[in-house]
């Protein structure tokens, strides 16, 4: 019964083929067409999303009707025009990106420092993690009332808190790197000779670099949101505001399209640095070597 | 002792080929972990000699890589010594290259040539100039001077362990480590590599201790076969294979011998399952 219920599988003559010449077969390799080519670029694709958001935009701020609350397309970019020709646009986006760069890169060294003796010492390790997970959660803005007491109205106190979000979020993904280059690769390059800070720079830091390179991003758009909140708090004090302050200054005069051109500048500079910067650096690194796809 | 040493002289013309490259005596190996210690190996000796093709064969988990890893230097003896042209090994260094199974032992930042010339330049065994001229050289051998210029990621796994063997050898080490080097690659591939490996034997004849768990590739890339026993690797037995290649596959002798070591790595599994019984039967 049992038997007679299982398959055999069917017997079938054998047969073998020459080879057809790859020639033969004709489309091996057919180009795209030109629509199929176009709609594979990703700026293309970027590009028309923002074309259909700024008609948007414009419709509903025309059918509002205030320029008040809602400024047109229009207006905001006429309002960005004028005030970084004419007006002190330049000048602020200058303050706050020289503030910003001062609080990263100290940032980085002390992650810097933080990360060689968290790798170097078992002790050193256990006070990275404990630090970052202390501080991690706490967002650097919240502790601008205490930059201001310590270090008083002024950039010491806005450079404090970019630190602060900067220097966790790289330490943690540095650290996180390097515990996760694998055993193979450390190996090989301690098969080579290589000790100490020459096994950190060849070694190491390469094969960590995708997450190193994470952590500086974040590290980035942490600051850079940072200093153009605590630019909001208490720029009015500082004669030379940086954007924070004119979003601020505009505010308050009523000049809504100007406060949507200072919004606009952020959001440019974010998207400058996102796409142009770390993306050129992503593309000459970690993508060309398939580390990160 | 002048007299003694007139004999060996009479004895041994050549004592350099007579006294092994790397001699490893009585080597027990541990890890310790959070809970135990494990031991991997237990009382292992062999020596090899210059232009040996010598080959530790013995099941997964016997301690075969944890004795190459104390050879390269990475994990120290706790009964036992190693030496390498009569120095004691206690450190990693470039006279030993080694090459491993994972394809990641390739640097992914680098492209094969530099690849290549990495442990040169790192070691300072070279300068810039003779690192690429021996680079260039040994990425020819192992017939990927069309790649020379891509990054690892674009190769197959079979490209990938070339690029590592010809990594080591160009180093010129006085003995190259091999662990597994093939066991990840498919059949047809893997015996192209094993020929390519012995034509590159044919012409350097460099030393190499090669690791292994399949007793086809032991016999046929070996010239001496160590045979550990299972978990902990205890040596079972020495043997010669230096007779056989993939040409003798057919032959009966080829059949005795595999069918000898099989029996003696079976042995021992038929041996501890009896024990195990007994065990068994006394609680
Ligand atoms: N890092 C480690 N920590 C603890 N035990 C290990 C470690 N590596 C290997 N072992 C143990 O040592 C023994 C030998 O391992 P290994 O040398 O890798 O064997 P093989 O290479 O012959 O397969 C195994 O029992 C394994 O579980
Ligand atoms: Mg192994």
């Amino acid at each position: 019964m049992a038997s007679a219920s299982l398959i055999t599988p069917l017997v079938r003559p054998e047969f073998e083929h020459a080879t057809v010449e790859a020639g033969q077969i004709g489309e091996v390799e057919r180009p795209l067409s030109t629509w199929e080519r176009l709609t594979n670029i990703e700026w293309v694709r970027k590009a028309a999303i923002l074309i259909t958001l700024a008609v948007i935009w414009e419709a509903y701020a025309r059918y509002v009707s205030n320029e008040l609350t809602f400024p047109t397309l229009v207006q905001t970019m006429q309002a960005l025009w004028d005030s970084t020709v004419s007006g002190p646009l330049l000048e602020r986006t200058f303050t706050s990106l020289k503030v910003l760069l001062t609080g990263y890169a100290l940032g980085l060294f002390i992650a810097a420092v933080f990360t060689t003796i968290a790798v170097s010492t078992r002790i050193g390790t256990d006070l990275l993690s404990t630090l970052t997970a202390m501080f991690n959660p706490l967002p650097a803005i919240a502790l601008l009332p205490l930059a201001l007491l310590w270090f008083g109205l002024g950039t010491p106190s806005l450079v404090f808190v970019i630190v602060h979000s900067v220097l966790w979020a790289v330490a943690l993904n540095t650290h996180t790197g390097f515990l996760a280059v694998s055993e193979t690769q450390r190996m090989a390059g301690m098969n080579y000779g290589l000790r100490g800070v020459r096994y950190v720079l060849k070694i190491l830091i390469p094969a960590a670099f995708p997450s190193i390179l994470a952590g500086l991003k974040i590290g980035w758009a942490f600051a850079w949101r940072t200093l153009i909140a605590a630019e909001l708090v208490f720029g009015v004090s500082s004669r030379s505001g940086g954007l924070g302050w004119f979003i601020f200054e505009n505010r308050n005069q009523l000049e809504t399209a100007n406060v949507f051109a200072g919004l606009t500048a952020v959001i440019i500079i974010g998207l400058v640095v996102e796409s142009v910067v770390f993306r050129t650096i992503e593309m000459h690194t970690v993508r060309k070597w398939g580390m990160q796809r | 002792m002048t007299v003694a040493h007139a004999v060996d002289g009479l004895l041994k013309p050549d004592t350099s080929a007579h006294s092994p490259l790397l001699s490893v005596k009585d080597v027990t190996l541990q890890y310790k972990t959070r809970e135990h210690i494990v031991t991997a190996t237990f009382r292992v000796s062999f020596d090899v000699f210059q232009a040996d093709r010598f080959v530790l064969l013995g099941p997964s988990g016997c301690g075969k890589s944890s004795l190459l890893k104390g050879v390269a230097g990475f994990m120290a003896p706790v009964e036992g010594s190693m030496q390498l042209n009569g120095q004691t090994i206690d450190r990693p260094g470039p006279d030993r290259m080694m090459v491993f199974q994972e394809f990641d032992q390739l640097m992914p930042w680098k492209t094969v040539q530099q690849n290549v010339m990495f442990p040169m330049l790192a070691s300072g065994r070279c300068t810039r100039k003779e690192a690429q001229e021996r680079a260039l050289r040994f990425i020819d051998k192992v017939n990927l001077t069309k790649f020379r210029d891509v990054y690892p990621h674009m190769l197959s796994g079979g490209m990938k362990q070339r690029v590592a063997i010809a990594r080591a050898m160009a180093m010129e080490p006085d003995i190259l480590l091999m662990d597994e080097p093939f066991a990840a690659l498919d059949a047809l591939t893997r015996r192209k590599m094993q020929e390519e490996l012995l034509q590159l034997w044919g012409d350097t004849r460099f030393t190499m201790l090669f690791v292994t768990h399949s007793i086809e590739e032991a016999i046929i890339v070996g010239s001496r076969i160590l045979v550990l026993s299972p978990h902990p690797g205890r040596v079972k037995a020495e043997l010669n294979a230096h007779q056989f290649s993939h040409a003798e596959q057919g032959r009966p002798e080829f059949g005795a011998l595999t069918q000898r070591i099989h029996n003696m790595l079976f042995a021992e599994r038929i041996e501890e399952e009896a024990l195990a019984k007994a065990g068994a039967a006394h609680g």
